[in-house]
């Protein structure tokens, strides 16, 4: 099966083909198409981790076969290759089993779309490109598929694009992630110019050995920048509650639980290059658990369903990379795969109840837990996953990385850490007590979703119940065991950490109870209290703004300058030049006055001076 | 005894008043039989150089020749356009033939 | 004799001009045909050449002399290597698909594919001249048509636009010709004959004051087509007043002679004025990149767009030709070839949308992928290739030029900085390019239905030929490089090796 895992994304490559060309017209005959498509995937991911299992594929001894997809002999060899080792493995069931799902769930969301067809087109060459990113076995071909997610991400965003807000949403998307890719981009360039190689062992080889570790930073810091646009870390973490333009299943798939794992992906993946440089990991490190806490304040403060979720899925990156950034890999991708379940679960219930009540604002929902069981229920799991409550899978990775922060001397990280543990359950619990709870809204007519729903809800909600367990410290050849950078290690379970954070997780969930469980006035005199800091995070502390005025302003503005000078300046030169010619000319023509013998003496004169010039020596001439 | 200098000199002269018939004359006609005149004289440079200098070879007889026949075209054409004018402004002072100026 | 293919591939649109001159211009639809059949002909034996083409032999193939003046050393060679055999195919496919996007061409049907069919003549010329007096006289025959072009059947301020355009181009070549003309007397002295043989005269060893001197005159004159800022200005105005198969042919070949010539005329021969002049070119096409593409997102006419995405583009070409290495010049041929493919897509399109609706200016749009799908689906896919997406043509060949500029390590400037910081500004070009096209992209395609744009029809039947081909084609090699990189490098390998045997020599700064 590991031979063959380079089909894995072929098949929805083939179903994205298919689909454009031939089934365009029958929509659900796409949709069949489409998840057959990635069903084979998911099945064949399925067979590559039972053999990493069995086979005993290791970190250290992967399986890695490549072609030269493009050499120019001497000079650069870029190869299309396949790189499996229990990191690849993992993600390929994880992204595949998500994808999977979400395209059965999609049949029933989508169903009487006007773009049904296009939209499954579109998730297949999602499919695809993810699936290649992930087995990629060098810098250039994740590039490669990092921009191809990217461009799915943009198209799928814009998805609606009769509305303005959605085509911008994807505008924004594109061009903050160009941005990081820009980034990435001279990053492996470096890498490229110091070792001559893209791909990921050979550098792993030469990467220890190399003794400019400044230039190495460079690098390393330039290619972090990738995942600081895709992972929507800050600064440019501005797209992605705008990227909830899209349909629910999208940010479901993408926004959730894949595209924007692709950076913790990234950074595993190029982990040699990050761990032997302490200051670049510090970096990571806090611009994650900056973003963590960040997005977690503005969370608290946000009334739509989908950009709740949205913050909380950056402020979830956030902490997978400053797993990733205090050195735990383990943890980081554990969260993530943790993550993607519990996460989509969220997004595709919101999706439900959207689906359900046409309504986004969750101050205009309120009791409809009894109309929908299933979501509602299902929901709540995740939440409770998402607030790292036991022995609910979030609780077993959120610990493990809190504990690695604290084990490798982060002791002011692990402490933002569970601050956002706390944030994180009071913004969840806020949204279930006001959405789901409280006093039913007149108008509003909840009913539960279809079954290709929620069917994919209960998968998902078992996989958030039980997916913690593989990595959880009783476990042994857990997940610690599989994927590592360095050592194999047991995680050692840490009951200190566990305890405080189990119990700022059921603080948090108190504080929601007690603000919006019941009624209470408390949530408005809070705002009264601190209009400041309030209106800094429902406005998302401004950033927006300011990224606007700097485009609208300082980009465009310079560009209207350039334009003028062009237009006029330079343009105005050449003109000049023609007009001088021109107006020269208009002088000049007054010579010709129209009288003949005007012009018989003229010509006369000049023959008669220049044979005296030919025929006389006083006047240097030539016949001397 | 006639020299090549006596040719010379009545090549100069013949010229000299050509000349002054083109540039001074105003009828478009004269202008034309002054530039004739011009013509002769080169021709009558041309044989007596050939017959004192190199009396072998007729190449001066031949070029003279040859400015003969373009001298005759030219006057057909000249005459031709000078006519035209002249039928169509009743005309036919060069002073007034100026609308190509500015 | 083998079969002559370079000299059929010229002949074969002279053919179809001569029998267009014998139809009655009343006869549209036949004259379109023609034009049609002879560029197919045209296409059909470039494709031959670039598979039949022996890279890995590399060098001159397809030969084929004649003796033309032999008292001056002119002879009509013709022959193409690894660098000329990929634009000899895109002059194909421009044209051909080119001929298909003036198919709903009304006025003087037949006068337009005469000249049309006589410029691509000339184009063909330039690429497969190994002589450089055919070399400038094809240049010469492809510059008079377009000018005829623009004038009579193009549209905003034509008769400015062409105008504007002949004269810089003529100057450019002007300046070209004085360098041929010097390198012509230089050379017949040093060997004892006279020749105007490529390969000959770059076996002629000049002296480096002579080499700064013509490169320099063959910089400008070439320069100018490419277009190099700041003598850039008659390509957005060419474009916008041109019709459509012209402005296809305008920004998707024209500008590739300069690139070409630039690279045979220039580099080639004078490597190391070539190596003197870099840092020069290096600069001014930074100045390219990063004005053209910010000046493009401000235009109000989507041909203005693309016609400044063209010098942006190009510029990257230049940065190509400075960086002087095997990755960069590889990158910047691959990216003539990509560049003019995309740009011809884009102009299709275009083209159709302002012959349905009458009007280019982009805030008048919105909304018309409800009405024209398919265009908006080639609009993104040509912009998609603007911005250099992996999967396409132009991602290659953007992204050989960044490597092999940015693992240039020349110090310029007294050392005050080197290559790299220049190619890493070129490089941010790519994140302005995103943001100008896709915010055209946007405003023109995205949005809500307008009813007043109702009545347009999408692409269909002959109009979605070229865009079939052009997509197809920028796919193609976007997914498959190697079908392209190994042809462009066998020409380019001993390009390079002739620069690295070069005297080193500083920049001018």
């Amino acid at each position: 099966m590991i031979n063959n895992a380079w089909l894995i994304p072929v098949f929805p490559a083939i179903a994205f083909l298919i689909i454009v060309f031939l089934t365009r017209r029958v929509q659900l005959l796409s949709a069949l198409v489409g998840i057959v498509a990635i069903g084979t995937s998911f099945i064949m991911s399925i067979g590559v981790l039972r053999e990493v299992l069995v086979n005993g594929i290791s970190m250290e001894n992967p399986v890695e076969y490549a072609f030269t997809w493009l050499g120019i002999p001497g000079y650069l060899k870029i190869e299309a290759g396949v790189l499996i080792d229990p990191l690849t493995a993992v993600m390929l069931f994880v992204v595949t089993l998500v994808a999977f799902l979400v395209n059965i769930y999609s049949v029933g969301y989508m169903h009487g779309e006007p773009g049904f067809s296009s939209f499954f087109s579109y998730l297949a060459l999602f499919g695809a490109s993810m699936l290649g990113l992930i087995l990629a076995n060098n810098y250039f071909m994740i590039f490669f598929f990092w921009e191809l997610v990217g461009l799915c991400s943009y198209l799928l965003i814009g998805f609606y694009y009769h509305k303005h807000s959605a085509a911008r949403a994807g505008l924004k998307a594109f061009v903050t992630n160009r941005v990081a890719d820009f980034g990435f981009m001279l990053g492996f360039f470096i890498l490229f110019a110091i070792f001559g190689t893209f791909n990921f062992r050979e550098l792993a080889t030469a990467i220890p050995n190399y003794q400019d570790t400044a230039f190495l930073a460079i690098a390393a810091t330039l290619v972090f920048v990738g995942p600081i646009g895709k992972s929507a870390q800050f600064p440019l973490h501005v797209w992605l509650p705008d990227a909830m333009e899209g349909p629910t299943p999208v940010s479901a798939l993408i926004h959730a639980a894949t595209m924007v794992a692709a950076g913790v992906y990234l950074l595993a993946r190029a982990f040699v290059l990050f761990a032997s440089l302490p200051t670049v990991m510090l970096i990571v490190a806090y611009v994650g658990g900056f973003t963590a806490f960040f997005a977690a304040t503005i969370a608290i403060t946000q009334s739509d369903i989908k950009r709740i979720l949205a913050y909380s899925t950056l402020s979830q990156l956030g902490y997978m990379v400053m797993a990733m950034g205090v050195g735990s890999m383990t943890a980081g991708m554990f969260h993530l795969m943790t993550h993607a379940f519990f996460k989509a679960l969220l997004f595709l219930g919101a999706g439900s109840i959207i689906h359900a009540l046409e309504e986004q604002d969750i101050f205009r929902m309120g009791g409809i837990y009894k109309d929908m069981k299933v979501t509602v229920s299902t929901f709540i799991i995740a939440s409770l996953a998402l607030c790292g409550v036991p022995p609910l899978a979030g609780f077993w990775s959120k610990d493990e990385i809190l504990a690695g922060a604290l084990n490798h001397g982060f002791t002011g990280l692990y402490v933002l850490g569970t601050v956002v543990a706390f944030l994180t359950s009071l913004y969840m619990f806020r949204l279930i007590f006001i959405a789901f709870f409280g006093k039913r809204r007149a108008g509003l007519h909840g009913h539960e979703s279809p079954f290709t729903m929620t069917l994919p809800l209960l998968i998902l909600a078992v996989l958030s119940i039980v997916s913690g367990f593989v990595g959880a410290p009783f476990v042994s050849h857990g997940f610690s065991s599989l994927v590592y950078y360095g050592e194999p290690h047991h995680v050692v379970p840490n009951y200190g950490v566990m305890g405080i954070s189990v119990l700022v997780a059921l603080a948090g969930i108190f504080v929601a109870w007690v603000l919006y469980g019941r009624p209470s006035d408390v949530p408005t005199k809070i705002k009264h209290r601190f209009p400041f800091i309030y209106n800094l995070l429902v406005n998302k502390y401004y950033i927006d703004e300011v990224y606007m005025w700097l485009f609208r302003r300082v980009i465009l503005g310079v560009s209207y300058i350039l334009n003028w000078h062009d237009r006029h300046v330079v343009d105005g030169i050449f003109d000049g030049v023609g007009r001088l010619t021109r107006a020269s000319g208009h002088k000049l023509r007054y010579i010709q006055t129209g009288n003949l013998q005007t012009y018989a003496l003229v010509i006369f004169s000049a023959v008669v001076i220049i044979t005296l010039w030919i025929a006389t020596p006083v006047f240097g001439g030539m016949l001397q | 005894m006639i020299t090549l200098n006596h040719y010379l000199a009545l090549g100069g002269m013949l010229f000299c008043i050509g000349l002054y018939g083109a540039l001074a004359k105003k009828n478009a006609i004269a202008i034309l039989m002054g530039i004739e005149l011009m013509l002769n004289a080169v021709n009558i440079n041309l044989v007596a150089f050939n017959h004192y200098l190199e009396p072998s070879k007729v190449v001066g007889q031949v070029f003279a020749i040859f400015v003969i026949v373009v001298a005759a075209a030219e006057v057909a054409v000249g005459l031709a356009l000078v006519l035209n004018i002249y039928r169509r402004r009743l005309e036919s002072n060069v002073d007034d033939f100026n609308w190509l100026k500015w | 004799m083998n079969f002559p293919i370079l000299t059929a591939i010229m002949l074969a649109p002279v053919f179809g001009l001569l029998i267009i001159l014998a139809i009655p211009a009343r006869e549209h639809l036949t004259i379109k045909i023609t034009a049609a059949v002879s560029t197919f002909v045209s296409l059909v034996l470039a494709i031959y050449a670039y598979v039949k083409y022996d890279y890995a032999n590399g060098g001159m193939q397809f030969l084929q002399d004649i003796s033309w003046v032999p008292s001056f050393g002119i002879n009509y060679s013709v022959g193409v290597d690894g660098i000329s055999v990929p634009l000899v195919l895109l002059t194909a496919i421009v044209i051909f698909t080119g001929v298909f996007a003036s198919w709903d061409m009304t006025n003087r049907v037949k006068e337009f594919f005469v000249f049309l069919l006589l410029l691509v003549a000339g184009v063909f010329g330039v690429f497969i001249s190994r002589d450089l007096f055919f070399f400038y006289l094809f240049f010469e025959v492809a510059v008079i048509p377009m000018y005829l072009l623009i004038g009579v059947w193009g549209s905003t301020r034509k008769e400015y636009a062409a105008m504007k355009l002949t004269l810089y181009l003529l100057v450019g070549s002007a300046l070209a010709l004085i360098g041929i003309i010097a390198l012509f007397l230089y050379a017949a002295n040093q060997l004892g004959y006279p020749t105007f043989d490529i390969q000959t005269l770059a076996t002629v060893n000049y002296d480096i004051g002579f080499q700064k001197f013509v490169f320099f005159l063959m910089l400008l004159g070439f320069g100018v087509l490419v277009p190099i800022w700041p003598f850039h200005l008659w390509s957005p105005d060419g474009h916008v007043a041109a019709p459509t198969a012209v402005s296809m042919l305008h920004a998707g070949v024209l500008m590739k002679l300069g690139g070409y010539g630039l690279i045979r005329a220039g580099v080639f021969l004078f490597p190391e004025g070539a190596k003197y002049w870099a840092p020069l070119i290096a600069v001014l096409c930074i100045v390219n990149v990063v004005y053209g593409a910010m000046i493009a997102m401000v235009q109000r006419d989507l041909k203005f767009v693309i016609g400044y995405s063209s010098v942006s583009h190009m510029g990257y070409v230049l940065l190509g030709i400075a960086s002087l290495n095997v990755l960069s010049i590889n990158g910047a041929v691959s990216q003539m070839f990509a560049h003019g493919i995309m740009t011809a897509l884009f102009f299709t399109v275009v083209g159709n949308i302002y012959h349905k609706a009458h009007t280019r200016e982009i805030a008048r749009f919105g909304g018309l992928a409800h009405q024209m799908p398919r265009l908006a689906s080639a609009f993104i896919i040509a912009g998609l290739g603007s911005l250099g997406l992996p999967g396409l043509n132009n991602f290659v060949s953007e992204f050989l030029i960044f490597m092999g500029s940015f693992t240039h390590q020349q110090a310029i400037f007294g050392g005050l900085i080197t290559f790299r910081t220049l190619s890493i500004l070129a490089i941010s070009g790519i994140v302005i390019t995103a943001t100008y096209v896709l915010r055209v992209a946007m405003k023109t395609f995205f949005g809500p239905r307008k009813p007043e744009w109702d009545y347009l029809k999408d692409a269909h039947g002959v109009e979605m030929v070229p865009i079939a081909i052009l997509v197809g084609t920028l796919i193609l090699f976007g997914l498959l490089p190697s079908l392209q990189i190994d042809v462009i490098n066998s020409g380019v390998a001993p390009l390079v090796a002739k620069i690295e045997a070069a005297k080193a020599i500083g920049g001018i700064f």
